[in-house]
């Protein structure tokens, strides 16, 4: 589980640098149209994109304390 | 995983909620215009109390036919995490009453209502700590809990629904004025409503898997 966190962080990071580095680039032009979908509508998106982000965010949090619990139940029955 | 996935549903459906619920084109009701989103954040915050109360009740009667500690702490647990929901529903109310009625607080019958409410459930807790034995504490707190929740319905929904509000659902309005809310409304307010009480439910799950570590030390 630990394993997979880390490949994912470092996948996004390793993305989100090749896709600054090759400006001009596919990727580039990618992220540019990202954002101008984004800007559209009154940047209405980017507030859901925050929220959505703090409400996965409080989950992952659930998610860890349900984990550690488990293992504390786990420790005393044995 | 598999027993895990109504935490995924919860998940699920409050990103939906989120998206859908700012994506929406909202129907302008006179001077609410776009603060009717809040129906789905602060009125699910209500339906979900009194879903978690009802959840609390039902332990708290199976504690008093059983006297297992386990039903005692899941009473406990979910009368708490209800109790936070009503106390985030009264602060986002305040807000939204501030704009709309031009106060944070215009005595009206619902907010008497709900903070009684709050009142009598505290009552609830300050029972629970003024008792040593753990065995006396859960069957005072039990049969106080029964009380506590059928006092709750008078407290924010009969009364409120006989005297004239600025809630919706008061005199002369239909009783329950949610089944008459704008059906593009209520695609989105039902499955927030059910988001958030599962996140409550979670969250109350946490709580009384602590208490009863706690105990066992």
């Amino acid at each position: 589980m630990k394993k997979l966190f880390a490949f994912l962080v470092l996948f996004v990071l390793s993305i989100s640098a090749w896709a600054q580095g090759g400006a001009g680039s596919m990727q580039a032009n990618w992220d540019e149209s990202l954002i101008n979908t984004l800007k559209q509508d009154g940047r209405i998106y980017i507030v859901i994109v925050v929220i959505a982000i703090i409400v996965i965010g409080l989950f992952a949090y659930m998610w860890r304390l349900d984990r550690k619990i488990t293992r504390l139940e786990k420790e005393i029955r044995q | 995983m598999n027993k895990h996935w109504w935490k995924i549903l919860a998940l699920g459906l409050l990103l939906y909620t989120v998206i859908a619920g700012f994506l929406k084109k909202i129907p302008y009701f006179g001077q609410n215009a776009e603060t009717t989103r809040n129906v789905f954040f602060h009125v699910p915050m209500w339906f979900g109390m009194i879903l978690l109360y009802t959840v609390s009740l039902v332990y708290s009667i199976l504690y008093l036919r059983k006297f297992n500690a386990k039903h005692d702490a899941r009473a406990q647990a979910f009368a708490g995490i209800a109790t936070l929901f009503a106390l985030l529903g009264i602060l986002t109310g305040m807000i939204w009453a501030r704009v709309a009625w031009g106060s944070y607080w215009n005595n009206d019958p619902k907010l008497i209502g709900a903070a009684l409410n709050i009142l009598i459930y505290s009552a609830y807790f300050v029972l629970r700590q003024s008792v040593k034995d753990q065995d006396k504490k859960g069957r005072i707190a039990g049969v106080y809990n029964i009380f506590a929740y059928f006092m709750m319905f008078p407290a924010i929904y009969i009364i409120p629904g006989m005297m004239v509000s600025s809630h919706p659902g008061g005199e002369g309005d239909e009783p329950l004025m949610v089944f008459k809310m704008d059906p593009s409304l209520r695609l989105i307010f039902y499955p927030a409503v059910l988001g958030w009480t599962l996140l409550g439910v979670w969250m109350a799950n946490l709580r009384w898997r602590l208490e009863m570590i706690k105990e066992k030390l």
